[in-house]
């Protein structure tokens, strides 16, 4: 059971500002019934540009509705600018901190925000959409998504960045994209590669290991979450032999999976120089 | 406040009598049953009882009991054990929807060599039998699938897998935590080589439970010290947790009727309710082959953690399938193989029920569902209102 705050059930329990606002100004909607959550924000400003209402509603777990009734309460009367400089850290502080694996919830809440101010600027016409390059295609997250967690909340390792945004979270493909990303986010080698790549000459021994691990670290799960697999069959000198069951066999994108994912991989861990190829006498 | 206990396929209250049985082991009766001396030997005496126990609920051979420290134990010592025994053939026959205790132990042996095919399942959660005979082979070291499902409860054909597999001659494991206790079994002429039960699903205690092996088939140990189990399962036996799990299967035998009669009506009766009460939901899993005790109820446009939640406020436990309650990020690996839309999984609710259900409280939980229903739905972006 989660350890939620006091304040996330009682913003569970008895929401505030639920609802939406009759002939809004600005609506900002987030999330899908896929992801598992959504939030809908709608607000309407006064004649000072101050937000006179706000409404919110939310499809989601507990903290999902508590972050979403906190923000609410948090730009009540702020200018639009004001609630801007709101962060997810402020709506996770306000309740009192969240479970690290629920701190999307308090995400989801600014990105709302932004999406409802942006749809006011633009003169009701933007809704909101995806910035930046697709890293984690299960739930869609951006590069720019990820930077921004992880700049706002000091974030340094991969399975943070699964709490606060779901990225990588699904077939878990994009963890080498996510961790450069956080690297060069925080200019350090704060999370160190798995498998650096060695200096000296591998021996044959250890190169099939590390090939192995390669293929089952960051490439099986990929396929799989498509209901494909992949199997090694022979290790050659520079030349690796593999077989692709299930989807991935009568897939038509095969050799393009192949050539894009399979020998970018392995050549990534294991060495710059690896040919992949497919054995055809392999067993079905 | 009241707890109302519907999470049964979690875990079950220790019977009152199962309780009484346990309790002079840990003080009083404290020996080993291995020593030479008639204070442990009284001890032994006691655990070859629960054998008897176990066998009698499963309709088999007392010799053909090796007790575990659970259901997870059991699938490892029976998948691996079974591997072992027959290092030639390399292939591993299991389904998408079975427990994580078999699931990731297949996926791990995956990762050491393994060829593993996992059975895919309909909209009912029901596996195709021609998929299975299409991948059975002579590489094929070992099938295992599930007697019943935990999350939908779904009961599986075992008596056809198994006569298949054997027409193959390929040793047959399934987990039974969830079927044993609620369904009757009669092992001694059944095509199953191997079974999982687990104590605390049938009113006994944690950290005990059966693996069946069939006599004759060959299995390498799991874990290696003593002599105990036979050689089968080496370390010092959890005593009051054989005892107490003997105890329970005895129970179990006794009220399986009951299971079957009342507690079915129970079920019946809250799901019926709940169908009538709340629009948009619906029952995941076959409903003719299913656990007495089961259901499994997918609300649209609302979230099951959520449900959950307010469930709580009013006593009442259960469990959900969907991706926060659990704290990973997607739904039930088992409503996602059945094709159940993620919109439905996300909301989807699992009631448990046990002979210690009584008809006012199902009664309470049809008066309290609708209104948790439609306060999470006046909240939702996905309902107009």
């Amino acid at each position: 059971m989660w350890d939620y705050t006091d304040k996330v059930k009682d913003h569970f329990l008895n929401p505030r500002n639920v609802g939406e606002v009759e002939n809004p100004d600005g609506i900002g909607e987030v999330g899908s019934l896929a992801c598992g959550d959504a939030l809908k924000l709608t607000f309407k400003l006064d004649s000072n540009g101050r937000i006179a209402d706000v409404k919110f509603k939310t499809f989601g777990c507990a903290s999902a509705i508590a972050s979403s009734s906190v923000l609410t309460e948090i730009i009540k009367g702020k200018t639009l600018d004001e609630a801007l400089n709101v962060t997810n850290r402020d709506i996770a502080d306000y309740l009192g901190g969240l479970p690290e694996q629920k701190m999307h919830c308090s995400v989801m809440g600014r990105e709302a925000l932004e999406a409802a101010v942006e749809n006011y600027r633009t003169g009701g016409k933007k809704m909101h959409q995806l910035e930046g390059k697709v890293i984690c295609t299960c739930f869609g997250v951006t590069d720019r998504e990820i930077e921004r967690v992880v700049r706002e909340n000091n974030l340094t390792t991969v399975e943070q960045v699964t709490h606060y945004t779901k990225a990588g979270g699904g077939c878990q493909g994009c963890h080498g994209e996510i961790r450069k990303i956080i690297e060069k986010t925080i200019g350090q080698k704060a999370a160190a590669m798995p498998s650096v790549q060695p200096k000296r000459k591998l021996t044959n021994i250890e190169k099939i290991k590390l090939i192995e691990e390669t293929i089952n670290e960051h490439i099986r799960p990929a396929l799989k979450a498509d209901g494909g697999n992949i199997e090694l069959i022979d290790v050659e000198g520079n030349k690796v032999i593999v077989a692709f069951r299930g989807m991935c066999a009568s897939c038509r994108l095969a050799e393009f999976t192949m050539k894009d994912v399979v020998e970018a991989k392995l050549r990534e861990y294991v060495s710059g120089d690896i040919i992949v190829v497919e054995g055809k006498n392999a067993e079905s | 406040m009241k707890t109302i206990y519907l999470d049964n396929n979690a875990t079950t209250r220790v019977a009152d009598e199962v309780f009484a049985e346990m309790q002079p082991l840990f003080c009083e009766f404290y020996g080993n049953p291995s020593s030479m001396h008639s204070f442990g030997g009284r001890v032994e005496k006691k655990i070859i009882q629960a054998r008897h126990q176990a066998a009698a609920l499963l309709g088999c051979e007392p010799a053909e009991i090796v007790f575990t420290s659970g259901g997870t134990e059991s699938d490892n010592a029976a998948i691996k054990g079974i591997l072992a025994a027959n290092p030639a053939k390399r292939k591993i026959i299991t389904t998408r929807v079975e427990h994580p205790a078999v699931l990731t132990t297949c996926r791990e042996l995956e990762r050491h060599g393994y060829i593993v095919y996992e059975l895919a399942v309909d909209s009912r959660g029901q596996i195709d039998i021609d998929e299975l005979r299409r991948n059975l082979d002579d590489n094929t070291a070992v099938v295992s699938i599930m007697w019943a499902n935990n999350e939908t409860g779904v009961i599986f054909p075992i008596e056809q897998i198994g006569g298949l597999c054997r027409s193959y001659g390929v040793p047959f494991h399934s987990d039974a935590v969830q079927a044993v206790g609620k369904i009757p079994f009669n092992l001694s002429n059944f095509p199953v080589d191997m079974i999982s039960l687990s104590g605390h699903k049938l009113h006994g205690p944690k950290g005990v439970g059966v693996l069946y092996v069939r006599k004759g088939t060959k299995i390498v140990p799991f874990m290696f010290g003593g002599h105990q189990e036979s050689g089968r399962r080496a370390g010092t036996e959890n005593v009051p947790g054989i005892v107490g799990l003997g105890k329970a299967c005895e129970l179990a035998m006794k009220n399986m009727q009951h299971e079957n009669s009342r507690v079915k009506l129970l079920r019946d009766k809250l799901e019926n309710a709940i169908l009538k009460t709340c629009p948009n939901a619906t029952i995941n899993g076959d409903k003719v082959n299913r656990l007495p005790n089961t259901t499994n109820i997918s609300f649209e446009f609302i979230e099951g953690e959520a449900i959950l939640m307010l469930l709580d406020q009013y006593g009442i436990c259960a469990s959900s399938g969907s991706a926060c309650s659990s704290g990973s990020l997607e739904p039930s690996h088992v409503l996602r193989a059945m094709g159940v839309p993620f919109t439905a999984a996300h909301g989807s609710i699992r009631f448990s029920l046990s002979i210690y259900n009584t008809e006012q409280e199902i009664d309470f939980v049809i008066e309290k569902m609708p209104i948790i229903v439609n306060r999470l739905r006046q909240l939702s972006p996905f309902v107009k209102v």
